[in-house]
């Protein structure tokens, strides 16, 4: 008997190369191929989810107009002790950075960012420029303040003296309608500025409103999708889903047709006699929810009449057949098992709601418009993607807020789509 | 090697694609304008017929002057209009932040020629239109003759229509508040006059729909959804030619205002951008452009082209200038951004 050595114990193949290594090898080929497969997916959801979402963060912070522009003006507001208006070196070094920002034209970026801050200055600071540009030396301060009115008040350097840092929280102070004042202090801003707190009150208010009612409307649908016999519970889900089908743009403008003061709604209820007179059914918040739960009942009614689908209709015979009334069998028997579907069709739908921009823009009034039209105001007119992406993080936030606390009550595991 | 080998000719032949695609591009251009009628009449006067002429392929886009949208393209460097209509405070105001380039009048026409008020640095007069407000005679035979009207819901019960901004509304605001016209823009240069005009557009914010766009304001009123609109002259003219609608303008207290040609700046194709502007300028083409819709030529030899019938319709006929509000752009070109924001914050709340 020869004594086992080392390599005796890798068991060898026909040709000579250790079974576990080629075991190794055969699935790292199927690794590869595993990752190779799932790759396309990975790379897809980094470049167009992942990375614009991170950009979209760091816009909320960044705040480089002042930094890059008036880089020896932020210097020498350092030695500025911050009382009254600061002296001549200041002054000398904005000049500077006037002249150089003229050059490379970027003046009008300063304005804009000062601008947020300090409404009305943006002419001011662009005009001061030109007539800075065409000094030749100083002293500036005197010539400064004969530009404009502003460069005299304390207000102004304490605003550019703050938004010289690099990042702020400025906008997400604005996105909360909180502003800072002359002494630096967070404070709640004017009324007549004060905006977003209501504005994300309507959207989940909106959100909340237009989920129950989809829940209301669809739950007996689901029930009798799931229940009626296949040709014509058939015919019902193509009715459910046509309008699914459609695109939310002309299902969003059908309901203009019909809700409008001379629209088919109206002419109905008027010549039936039931109105005496039009009522007004679009531009307002009814519209909005009409036309909004119109849009998510499919997403509402499809989780519930699938997990309806999975409930055997002996569970509510049994029932009967023990004494319970059609109600409470119903109700004891049968609702809960289809809480897993309302959980999932109502969350989709709520979490839709939230973002919804095109429909309230086209069948509601301006106090009707919800987070994403200011997010689309902020990005395409105003051109404040600051605000803009500060405002879409706080939303969200909350809604990833609302997901855990739904999380810790129902209990995602217990969501089904079917 | 190898690799930066391939690395430095997959640059090359993107340089050279990119200079064949700029060469290429020189024989088309992008021109962007408000859509509706008012596009329509350029197609019809100036697009068309200077394509078939020149052999210039142009591409129409439609834009409701979102200034930002031309800023957001010259700061990212990719400047992909190459012409825009503007109006007079995207005009002072983009000038102001270098979007525009600024005008080489030799390459367009003598500034002598143009009415006056139309020669602007970064842009020129191209049309006078003018905002004013209509009503449907059909469904109000005694209507309503001034802005104090347009205001008065006891009087003249229904919803109104106005445009989605400060513009023009502050000025309508305070001429039904009874400021005499010449005083309008005095008063609105203090706090006190701001604030004015929006309490009286407070008093009938609840029953306003606030349109976006030209076309919108005309449907607003042709589907009875509003009782009377602001609009602008030219998309009434438009309904009531083309769709036999019987709308009223009410000219007293009308804003005439300039719509203007203007080059972003960093636009690709600068000389081409000019030759159109050349052509569209030439007083026979503007004149052509009147018969399509009831704008005023800015060009003073195109006047006398126009078809008699059309000039009473016109915001430059006498009868109309009656009692009109003198713009003053440089107030909007000042204050406009500001009382924008102000105006849609005071909507949203």
């Amino acid at each position: 008997m020869t004594t086992l050595t080392p390599a005796a114990t890798v068991v060898p193949s026909i040709d000579g190369v250790p079974l576990k290594a080629k075991l190794r090898r055969a699935e790292r080929k199927r690794k590869l191929q595993a990752v190779g497969l799932v790759l396309p997916l990975f790379l897809f959801i980094v470049v167009t989810f992942i990375l614009p979402l991170a950009v979209l963060m760091f816009r909320s912070i960044d705040n480089p107009e002042i930094v890059s522009t008036l880089p020896n003006t932020i210097a020498a507001l350092e030695d500025w002790n911050g009382e009254g208006i600061p002296d001549e070196p200041v002054f000398a070094a904005l000049a500077a950075d006037f002249k150089a920002a003229q050059k490379s034209k970027t003046t009008g970026l300063v304005g804009k960012r000062i601008n947020y801050e300090l409404a009305g200055t943006r002419s001011k600071i662009i005009s001061t420029a030109r007539t800075v540009e065409k000094l030749e030396s100083g002293p500036y301060k005197e010539a400064f303040l004969e530009a404009s009115d502003i460069w005299g008040k304390h207000e102004t350097w304490v605003v550019l003296k703050r938004a010289g840092n690099p990042y702020t929280t400025f906008y997400f102070a604005a996105a909360l309608d909180l502003v800072w004042n002359e002494d630096n202090e967070l404070v709640q801003a004017p009324p007549q500025q004060s905006l977003f707190r209501d504005v994300f009150v309507r959207t989940f208010g909106i959100g909340i409103t237009v989920t129950l009612a989809t829940l209301l409307l669809g739950f007996p649908v689901a029930y009798l999708l799931a229940t009626l016999p296949t040709k014509t519970s058939n015919l019902l889900m193509i009715m459910v889903l046509l309008p699914f089908w459609t695109s939310l743009l002309v299902r969003t403008t059908a309901w203009v047709a019909l809700l409008q003061t001379e629209g088919v709604v109206n002419d109905l209820l008027v010549w039936t006699g039931i109105l005496s007179e039009p009522v007004q059914l679009i531009y307002n918040r009814f519209g909005t929810i009409v036309a909004m739960t119109h849009i998510q009942l499919p997403f509402t009614i499809l989780p519930i009449y699938s997990v309806m689908k999975t409930i055997p209709s002996t569970h509510v015979r049994a029932a009967r057949s023990l004494g319970a009334g059609p109600f409470y069998a119903f109700w004891r028997v049968y609702f809960p098992q289809t809480i897993p579907g309302i959980g999932a069709g109502c969350l989709l739908t709520f979490i839709l709601s939230l973002g919804y921009y095109i429909t309230p823009a086209l069948v509601g009034g301006p106090t009707d418009q919800m987070v994403s039209y200011f997010v689309a105001f902020y990005t395409n007119t105003e051109l404040n993607w600051g605000m803009a992406s500060a405002l879409g993080i706080i939303l969200l936030v909350l809604t990833t807020m609302l997901y855990l606390l739904y999380n810790r009550l129902v209990g995602i595991d217990k969501m089904k789509l079917g | 090697m190898k690799k930066q080998l391939g690395l430095a000719s997959l640059l090359l032949a993107g340089t050279v694609l990119a200079g064949g695609m700029a060469a290429l591009a020189a024989d088309s251009l992008t021109i962007v304008s408000w859509g509706g009628a008012y596009s329509d009449s350029q197609r019809e006067a100036f697009y068309k017929p200077y394509a078939k002429e020149t052999g210039v392929a142009i591409t129409e886009e439609e834009y409701n002057g979102e200034l930002a949208k031309i800023r957001a393209m010259v700061e990212a460097g990719d400047v992909t209009w190459d012409v825009v209509d503007i109006d007079t405070q995207m005009a002072l105001q983009g000038c102001d932040q270098g979007v525009f380039e600024v005008l080489d009048y030799s390459k367009i026409l003598p500034p002598e020629k143009l009415v006056p008020g139309a020669q602007f640095e970064c842009a020129v007069g191209n049309i006078v239109y003018s905002t004013i407000f209509a009503y449907d005679a059909d469904r109000i035979p005694n209507g309503p003759t001034s802005w104090a009207d347009f205001f008065d819901l006891e009087k003249f019960p229904g919803k109104r229509a106005l445009q989605k901004t400060a513009f023009g509304n502050l000025e309508f605001a305070l001429a039904a508040d009874g400021v005499p016209h010449d005083q309008i823009y005095g008063l609105l240069r203090t706090p006190e006059g701001v604030d004015r005009a929006f309490a009286k557009l407070a008093t009938i914010k609840d029953q306003v729909v606030w349109w976006e766009s030209g076309a919108q304001s005309v449907q607003l009123l042709a589907d009875g959804e509003v009782a009377m609109t602001s609009s602008w002259n030219g998309r009434v003219y438009g309904a009531v030619k083309n769709e036999g609608k019987n709308f009223k303008i009410v000219w007293n207290g009308q804003l005439p205002d300039f719509d203007l040609w203007a080059i972003p700046a960093g636009a690709k194709n600068l000389e081409a951008s000019y030759a159109f502007i050349n052509w569209a300028m030439n007083a026979d083409h503007m004149a052509e452009q009147s018969k399509y819709i009831s704008y005023g030529p800015t060009n003073v030899d195109a006047l006398p082209k126009i078809a008699p019938e059309v000039l009473a319709d016109l915001p430059t006929a006498p009868d109309n200038m009656k009692n009109a509000i003198t713009l003053d752009p440089q107030y909007w070109g000042d204050n406009g951004e500001e009382l924008d924001t102000r105006f849609n914050t005071w909507l949203a709340q």
